[in-house]
């Protein structure tokens, strides 16, 4: 697709390509690590959904020498944004380790920044000074140095778990970030087309934000109505590409509203007012829930988030999968033994596990949620 | 009918049998979206599960799924006939359309998703249930025949007392088989592709919708 724009005389970003992306999670539940071989080999399948203008994985349980550090993954435009970057970061955090991050060169990932890894740990005394939690004082971090410094973006800083993101294919990608050499009890994975918006590298998903990571197949209709009311919180929408913000709204409900993930899908995804209506108000159940309903969206109307969607929301301890209310994209899970799958497509669930059970597709705007035993989530 | 076509091993690949008229095509694992898009005449059999869009504006033909189709089953359909021994995703038969001779059916022998039938135009659609009580779920869920205009959706069982609320631009019935006679060879096709019994499955009441007018956006731009 890239080589037929550029005969045709134009660039990604001047002509719209519709269509769709590809979306997938593998999850261990009894958290026993898996390298990230299944993961590439689930996102084969659904080539045709990508373009070879975006493809990334999260994996989760990766850095376990560093779990209780923030390991932030950046792309530098050169030396001198590194340098800077790393001047900023050593104002208030110990740098535990820094290093390129592995990559093997390929002939079809062309056009890369610098890739970096730095582990770090917030100092204490500069966290009490500024009277701010850790992941609060990451988050302002984060926002300050995609915003401010220029040629540097973070793309991963959560703990015990990173995310990997390139332009081309997924499973070029993967193979690109050598993800067989990383064992993780959850991965997520996608494979971009993207539709309104350029195909670089920061752009591919998943998006980031402490372990909270997004990969979404879809565009977001209510992107401007959710950014400016997201920003009034000191969220900054830097990347150039609407699922940002769906990151930043998972932090901002869960984490500091301290939302659970079922109500946090009920204000993203939230059903109809005549759906909610008709919620049997006989039954105490019914309504309790229409009661609790109504509330989310009346507390949190900006943050419906209307268009077509489905994401994967990853973080430590397991995922929820979410489709628009309309479902109006494609979605399905399954399951063998102590793994969960879900994709876009049942072939790519099919491709690694051909005999995966009770294969279902979600119904839009209920939320689908796996959780790992035994690893504490980042959540209340 | 023309020659036999048999795929194995199929993974997510697309378009299998699109356009075909002269064939009969059998496949195993897995196909992807858009099986049989704008299929004429030929035969698709799946031994297993579709994905989405099976069937996609198909002119004419029959496609017989032996498991569960994703969303958009049968969407613009035209001309033909699908057959889903399960349930189907949302929007199944979504702008379904008929004119003169050409008028498709699609038979889903389980439950299906939200918004069936949606702006339906023509053609008929059987949605039998067969599973629902087991499952613990509606024969169909939110807002079936949303914008219908023209065509016929019949539901196994009385649905209105299920508590399935319908749009007020469709007429709602619930009629005994007798009275929807016309669903009779479908449902019998159904149980020979599948293995079931036809006369039981024929058994009791179902509810009958069809809309209130066939046009009735005349009035919605001009006063004509």
């Amino acid at each position: 697709m890239r080589e037929d724009l550029a005969r045709a005389g134009l660039l990604e970003g001047q002509v719209r390509i519709p269509a769709g992306c590809a979306i997938a999670a593998i999850v261990a539940t009894d958290g026993k690590p898996m390298s990230g071989h299944d993961i590439i080999t689930s996102m084969e399948p659904m080539r045709e959904r990508s373009s070879g203008l975006g493809g990334g994985f999260a994996g989760y349980g990766i850095y376990p020498k560093y779990a209780d550090c923030f390991a932030f993954h950046f792309f530098f435009d050169s030396r001198d944004s590194r340098k800077t970057t790393e001047a900023y970061l050593e104002q208030g955090c110990e740098v535990v380790n820094r290093e390129l991050i592995p990559i093997r060169k390929m002939a079809r990932i062309t056009d890369e920044p610098l890739i970096w890894r730095y582990v770090i740990k917030p100092h204490r005394s500069v966290l009490s000074r500024l009277q701010l939690d850790e992941n609060e004082y990451v988050v302002r971090l984060v926002m300050h140095i995609n915003t401010s410094i220029d040629g540097a973006y973070v793309f991963s800083c959560g703990k015990n778990m990173g995310i990997f993101k390139a332009v081309g294919y997924p499973e070029d990608v993967g193979r690109y970030y050598r993800l067989e050499e990383y064992e993780a009890y959850q991965w997520t994975a996608h494979g971009r087309y993207p539709t309104n918006t350029p195909g670089w590298w920061g752009g591919a998903h998943p998006f980031g934000l402490l372990d909270w990571s997004v990969v979404h197949n879809g565009e977001i209709s209510s992107y401007d109505a959710n950014r400016r009311f997201i920003e009034m919180f000191g969220y900054r929408c830097t990347l150039q590409t609407d699922t940002e913000v769906i990151t930043y709204i998972a932090d901002y409900l869960l984490r500091r509203q301290k939302l659970s993930l079922q109500e946090t899908a009920h204000v993203m995804a939230a059903p109809f007012w005549s759906t909610i209506e008709h919620l049997d108000m006989r039954d105490p159940e019914g309504a309790r829930k229409r009661a609790e309903l109504a509330y989310l969206r009346k507390v949190f109307p900006s943050l419906l988030v209307t268009g077509p969607f489905s994401i994967i929301l990853g973080f430590n301890g397991g995922c929820m999968a979410l489709n628009d209310r309309l479902k109006l994209r494609s979605l399905v899970a399954a399951h063998k033994g102590n793994r969960v799958f879900i994709a876009s497509e049942e072939a790519a669930i099919r491709a690694i596990e051909p005999d995966a059970r009770d294969i279902f597709a979600p119904a839009g705007g209920v939320p689908y949620i796996v959780r790992v035993d035994g690893v504490e989530g980042g959540l209340a | 009918m023309g020659e036999t076509i048999q795929l194995e091993d199929c993974l997510g690949e697309r378009f299998i049998g699109a356009g075909a008229s002269d064939a009969r095509i059998e496949i195993e694992g897995i196909p992807g979206n858009a099986l049989g898009a704008y299929l004429d005449g030929a035969c698709v059999e799946v031994f297993g599960n579709a994905q989405d869009a099976v069937g996609d504006t198909m002119n004419d033909g029959r496609i017989i799924i032996h498991g569960n189709v994703g969303d958009t089953a049968g969407y613009a359909m035209r001309g033909g006939e699908i057959y889903v021994k399960g349930d189907a995703g949302y929007r199944a038969g979504v702008h379904m359309k008929e004119y003169g001779d050409k008028r498709p059916v699609m038979v889903i022998g389980g439950c299906t998703g939200s918004f069936l039938g949606e702006y339906q135009a023509g053609g008929l659609i059987i949605v039998l249930g067969l599973e629902a009580g087991r499952k613990g779920r509606p024969i169909v869920s939110n807002f079936p025949c949303t914008g219908m205009h023209g065509g016929m959706v019949v539901l196994k069982g009385d649905a209105v007392d299920a508590g399935i609320l319908f749009p007020p631009q469709v007429d709602v019935r619930v009629v005994d088989a007798a009275d929807c006679a016309l669903i009779a060879p479908f449902v019998r096709n159904y149980a020979l592709f599948f293995g079931a019994d036809g006369d039981d499955i024929l058994q009791g009441p179902f509810t009958l919708v069809t809309p209130l007018s066939h046009n009735p956006y005349t009035r919605l731009y001009v006063a004509n």
